[in-house]
């Protein structure tokens, strides 16, 4: 691929179809014998999306290989019988619904990284966290595989997004000023390794909880944190536009 | 960015080139996590004249602003000159055996650093660099090279076809690479990583070395071939481009933008005796 930028300035790759060899990857993958998770969140009117959600990510989501979903819901009993690849698992965790959307986003973060210390780092090597209201179209195999991974959003690549979605605000813990930013990445799919996601949706929630208590809000929630921390802790792999297009643009 | 080479492997490894990085992002990257870098070479025989420039050279363009250990391995550690070295910067002779030829020297390098790793540097050093002595420095050589598994490619192989690649083709050896398989052709005279992935991979070359001797073969390019060979099933996770492994007697092309680590001229009938 000539036509788009492929490695990020610190030398990560950008993942576009034609970059890579899948099967090269899936060999590696193999050789290390590794699990993947997925988290994902289906709360309130969301739980429309569970259905659709699952049944693309069960067919594309790193096909072949076990892959561990996570799904964190309100309403458990709205989930209709769900048929797995037989690799695959599927758990179902009750959760609570919070007043606004914008708590239920907050609390994401706390959610994920409460988890994954009480559970999924004895489960999985390397976990996902994804929105519910996207369906995979293609596959998405083992290229996304590394230690901190973000997506860049799709604002990037259309041709007027003056305003850059970053939070320019001091006060909030996610202020990046003007000019700096490597790239704008996307809150709807990012991960990586167990101890990384950890460490990033850690500090993405004592972030929001400062916000919180001085009372910021940022413009886009727990997404503006995302994009604070990865821009001090770079991602190790970048995951193109098509890995996420948000069809609102 | 560079659109006239390719900078990433399509198993997803970048492959650094001037311009595809920004040494001012790496080092704000690397810096904070007071890492030492460790680095190997052999000067056995007539090879230690080469330490001199050697050092001299690494500390001017090596790893600026880093700790860095140099590990010369000799056989005779009174020929090692005391070069001034930097703050942070420490010199460690490491006393070796010294074998028949000079084929049975370069072979036992794998031995001989795999063990100085589980006996020494494993506790002193995160990474590991492993080069040859007879060269120097010219250029810039910092943290954009730091990886879990690092080899670099070879500059007389570049712009070659993978069939003409100096490969092992004899099936009998443990180095063996069948025609038509092969991503690039990786130089033996700059290898490196974290220290433990160093300890892995010089082990397992080692012992295919090993096998070779004991089946009375020696691949054609002795633990360049060995090397190769691992680097085939094992990708490595970053590539250096040949700007980190230049031969001063090959005419630049254009895409070599910068030569950072280059051989010295030297007559090999005389070094070799």
């Amino acid at each position: 691929r000539q036509d788009v930028l492929v490695l990020t300035p610190w030398l990560a790759p950008i993942v576009w179809e034609g970059t890579f060899s899948r099967d090269i990857l899936n060999a590696q993958y193999l050789q290390k014998n590794l699990v993947t998770g997925v988290v994902t969140f289906a709360v309130e009117k969301y739980w429309f999306f569970i259905d659709g959600f699952m049944r693309s990510a069960n067919k594309y989501f790193l096909a072949g290989h076990q892959v561990n979903f996570y799904l964190f819901t309100d309403s458990p009993e709205k989930i209709s019988h769900l048929q797995m690849a037989p690799e695959n698992h599927l758990f179902v965790i009750p959760v609570q619904n919070c007043s606004r959307w914008q708590d239920i986003s907050r609390s994401r973060m706390d959610i994920i990284s409460s988890y994954i210390q009480s559970q999924f780092q004895y489960e999985v090597d390397y976990l996902y966290s994804l929105d519910i209201d996207v369906q995979l179209l293609a596959h998405i195999g083992v290229e996304i595989i590394d230690a901190l991974v973000a997506t860049i959003s799709s604002w990037e690549v259309t041709p007027r997004h003056e305003g850059k979605a970053y939070e320019t605000r001091p006060e909030s813990q996610a202020a990046i000023p003007e000019g700096r930013g490597d790239f704008h990445y996307t809150a709807s799919f990012y991960g990586g390794s167990v101890s990384e996601v950890l460490r990033l949706t850690r500090a993405c929630s004592e972030g929001l909880r400062e916000d919180r208590e001085s009372g910021v809000e940022t413009r886009r929630h727990h997404e503006s944190h995302l994009n604070k921390y990865l821009l001090q802790h770079k991602p190790t792999r970048l995951l193109s536009p098509e890995y996420y297009w948000d069809t609102e643009l | 960015r560079r659109q006239d080479v390719l900078t990433v492997t399509p198993w997803l490894a970048p492959i650094v080139w001037e311009g595809t990085f920004d040494p001012e992002i790496l080092d704000s990257a690397y810096r904070p996590l007071n890492l030492t870098i460790g680095v190997t070479a052999f000067a056995v025989g007539k090879y230690t004249r080469f330490v001199r420039r050697f050092l001299e050279s690494a500390e001017q363009h090596f790893m600026r602003g880093y700790q860095v250990n140099y590990y010369i391995f000799t056989d005779s550690p009174q020929s090692i000159p005391q070069v001034q070295l930097r703050p942070g910067r420490r010199l460690v002779t490491v006393p070796i055996q010294k074998y028949s030829s000079w084929q049975e020297i370069s072979m036992r390098r794998m031995e001989a650093i795999n063990q100085h790793v589980a006996q020494v540097s494993h506790r002193e050093v995160q990474y590991l660099f492993c080069l040859d002595i007879d060269m120097v420095f010219h250029n810039p050589w910092g943290p954009e090279t730091l990886g879990d598994t690092v080899a670099a490619i070879h500059p007389g192989y570049f712009q070659v076809p993978r069939e003409q690649f100096p490969y092992e083709r004899r099936s009998s050896s443990a180095a063996f690479i069948p025609e038509g398989e092969g991503d690039f052709y990786y130089g033996g005279a700059v290898f490196g990583g974290l220290v433990k992935k160093v300890y892995e991979f010089t082990k397992t070359c080692h012992m295919t070395i090993l096998a070779d001797k004991a089946n009375g073969i020696m691949a054609a390019w002795q633990e360049e071939s060995h090397l190769n060979r691992h680097f085939l099933s094992h990708k490595p996770s970053k590539l250096l481009s040949p700007e980190y492994i230049w031969e001063d007697k090959k005419p630049k092309p254009p895409e070599i933008r910068l030569i950072r680590f280059s051989t010295v001229n030297k007559n090999y009938k005389e070094v070799r005796n």
